[in-house]
């Protein structure tokens, strides 16, 4: 064991992993992270807090984190490159450590100009290739990348995301053997709404054997409706929505039911797919649904691993 | 005495721009402003600069008359003429001034209309807005 | 070549407002190039600052000149006078244009009449694009000539990044995804090897975060005799 959480025992124990995703809020009230851990703990293994997401800022995710894990909860923190440079990075990961948190997802990180903070200066110090190479260094033989070696170095189980559908196509599974060398455990892929070209691309995974050395855990969003399929259509740089997606929530009668059907129907393929170990479930701003979409995808109880 | 029409320079094209001054002028057609018409070879060859120097050195508005951009004499050149007016209306823009007081006309030799037309413009223009720096014309 | 911009008049107007007396200095160099600050550049902004003062009914004396290169001392030499008789001079150089009149006059005021951008190239006629951040410790052979740094709005290493559309950059769908065009140029040339390697963390401390960089030829610098010696001749 890496860092003994409970997705990495999930994981490693061969059983199909469940993650999802806890927003934290704009503000400095924590009462809705515990909310949304009471909700939905027992639903996954573990669930992301995210980075300041698309740059907005939020409460930091390593103090959600450990406002969750007080609610007994696992966390995985996301960490981005954007806004701390290699002494805050190694430094914030001794910290999430030390406070318990076991699972970290390196991440490059969203450009500021998509947030509410456009005249930040960014930093990109690393990305987050280097970010896994430096964080499995410093995990494995305490070695900082600037070369003093520390005691007491961090336990982690390192994430890293992929996108399948952002150009160039062709090198997208390159990308996911690079974070693979460079430390990666698990990694969550962009949400999946073309299922032809992801299974393509496991089939490009499974061939150069990359099932075997990462769990993959294919990324899902429920929808609520035809105007968020539109929308991840035609905004979201990097996103494939096929058409008929979106003429199937258009034409829905309850939006938000179907939303939940497709995202369910989503998963069970998903759980066919060879390779896949695992779902991340991106509920965005819909954290209450999680639940239910997990029993329907007859995912809950969620597995003890001792 | 005085001279208190609005004071207009017009830079023209020797081809189609002054063909349709002629025409204009045996047409009798008559302007109360004072014009001072500057010749050129071509629009293209009207920078920015000329615009400005006129306008500092008193004009209350300045037009460039070349030929229409699809039949020009030297082919693009009245093209090059209406992007030094544009560049000229958002430096003046930046400072401060009105843009409307530089204008591009586009005109085919025989329309007589064109050259009265583009004066009248740029007189109401100048009736409008006045000299630069407002006061009394000297 | 160092690309920049004027800045609005509006605002070069607002700076001067309280002078007299102002000498507007050009550059033939890099910013003559990019249609910012060369001879023309100054004629016409001298104007238009003349246009404007008649307008605001505003006295002041303004005169442009343009020198060869504003970066060096020698060309400011030539313009000297018309800048130590004025009340403020504008320069319409780069930064370092500036700064330069400014060291060498350190009780004059000069003023920068552009805003420095970026190190470029015309892409062509009126478009300037971002190739180099002068990191200090180039990179592009290993990235068939293109520098992620400066054409990745996230400067990776190890790109492209999960926003890369249609081989366009997520922060800008105008631009190319510089790591799109790495992956290109580098298929045409049969080294896909080369970025399938992890790049590891880039030592920054040649770039500007190490601190102002000042980088000298031994072989080139004047003797303390040759200086005397130069002194001399002057």
């Amino acid at each position: 064991m890496k860092a003994g959480s409970n997705l990495e025992k999930v994981l490693e124990s061969g059983k199909f992993a469940v993650t999802a995703e806890i927003g934290p809020p704009q503000s400095a009230n924590p009462a809705p992270l515990t909310h949304h851990a009471k909700m939905l703990k027992g639903f996954a293994e573990a669930f992301n807090l995210t980075d300041n997401q698309t740059a907005v800022v939020r409460l930091s995710s390593i103090a959600s984190a450990v406002i969750i894990m007080r609610e007994g909860v696992e966390p995985v923190i996301q960490m981005t490159c954007r806004d701390r440079n290699r002494i805050a990075l190694q430094s914030d990961l001794l910290g999430a450590a030390a406070l318990g948190v076991k699972n970290v997802l390196c991440l490059t990180g969203d450009h500021q100009i998509f947030g509410n903070e456009k005249g930040a200066k960014n930093v990109f110090d690393f990305d987050s290739i280097v970010e896994l190479q430096v964080f499995d260094q410093l995990r494995r033989e305490g070695k900082q990348v600037g070369g003093e070696v520390i005691k007491d170095p961090p336990k982690a189980y390192l994430g890293c995301a992929e996108n399948p559908f952002a150009t160039p196509y062709e090198f997208r599974v390159s990308r996911l053997a690079k974070k693979v060398v460079a430390g990666a455990d698990f990694c969550q892929t962009q949400a999946i709404f073309d299922m032809d070209m992801f299974e393509k691309w496991m089939d490009e995974v499974r061939s150069r054997g990359l099932d075997k050395k990462i769990h993959i855990l294919a990324g899902v969003i429920p929808m609520k409706s035809a105007g968020a399929a539109r929308y991840m259509k035609n905004k979201v740089p990097g996103m494939i929505v096929p058409n008929h997606i979106v003429d199937r929530m258009k034409n829905a009668k309850d939006p938000k039911e179907e939303g939940i059907k497709l995202c369910v129907e989503q998963i069970e393929h998903l759980k066919s797919v060879k390779g896949v170990h695992g779902v991340h479930i991106m509920a965005v701003a819909w954290e209450e649904m999680v639940p239910r979409i997990v029993e329907m995808a007859g995912l809950h109880p969620r597995p003890t691993v001792e | 005495m005085t001279d208190r029409r609005p004071k207009i320079v017009g830079f023209c094209c020797e081809r189609h721009g002054m063909d349709a001054v002629v025409m204009a002028a045996r047409s009798g057609k008559q302007s109360d402003a004072s014009v001072r018409l500057v010749q050129v070879p071509c629009t293209g060859r009207v920078d920015g600069l000329h615009i400005l120097k006129a306008l500092e050195d008193g004009a209350d508005a300045v037009f460039v008359l070349g030929c229409l951009e699809k039949n020009c004499y030297y082919d693009t050149g009245s093209i090059e003429g209406r992007k030094r007016v544009a560049y000229v209306k958002q430096m003046l823009s930046e400072a401060g001034i009105e843009k409307e007081r530089v204008e591009m006309f586009n005109a085919a030799s025989t329309n007589a209309w064109a050259y009265p037309e583009a004066v009248a413009k740029m007189v109401e223009v100048a009736r409008k807005l006045g000299p630069i720096g407002g006061g009394e014309r000297q | 070549m160092i690309v920049a911009k004027r800045k609005p008049i509006n605002e070069i107007a607002e700076m001067l407002a309280p002078y007299k007396k102002v000498t507007v200095v050009g550059c033939r160099s890099c910013v003559a190039i990019c249609l910012a600050g060369g001879e023309k550049e100054v004629k016409m902004l001298v104007s238009a600052l003349k246009v404007k003062n008649k307008k605001d009914g505003k006295k002041q004396q303004i005169e442009g000149f343009v020198v060869e290169r504003q970066c060096e001392k020698e060309w400011i030499k030539e313009v000297e006078e018309k800048v130590l008789e004025s009340d403020v001079t504008l320069s319409m150089a780069c930064s370092l244009g500036a700064q330069t009149i400014g060291d060498m006059y350190p009780s004059h005021l000069t003023f920068p009449g552009l805003n420095t951008g970026m190190f470029g190239v015309p892409e062509e006629q009126g478009v300037w694009s971002e190739k180099c951040v002068g990191c200090g410790n180039c990179i592009i052979h290993t990235t068939g000539g293109i520098c992620p740094i400066a054409r990745c709005a996230k400067s990776m290493l190890n790109g492209p990044c999960g926003g890369s559309s249609n081989r366009k950059c997520e922060v800008n769908l105008e631009v190319d995804c510089a790591w799109a065009a790495i992956y290109d140029r580098l298929k045409i040339q049969n080294r896909l090897d080369l970025i399938d390697k992890v790049t590891p963390a880039k030592d920054w401390s040649t770039s500007h975060s190490g601190g102002r960089r000042v980088y000298v030829r031994e072989d080139a610098k004047l003797t303390p005799h040759q200086k005397k010696g130069r002194e001399g001749v002057q």
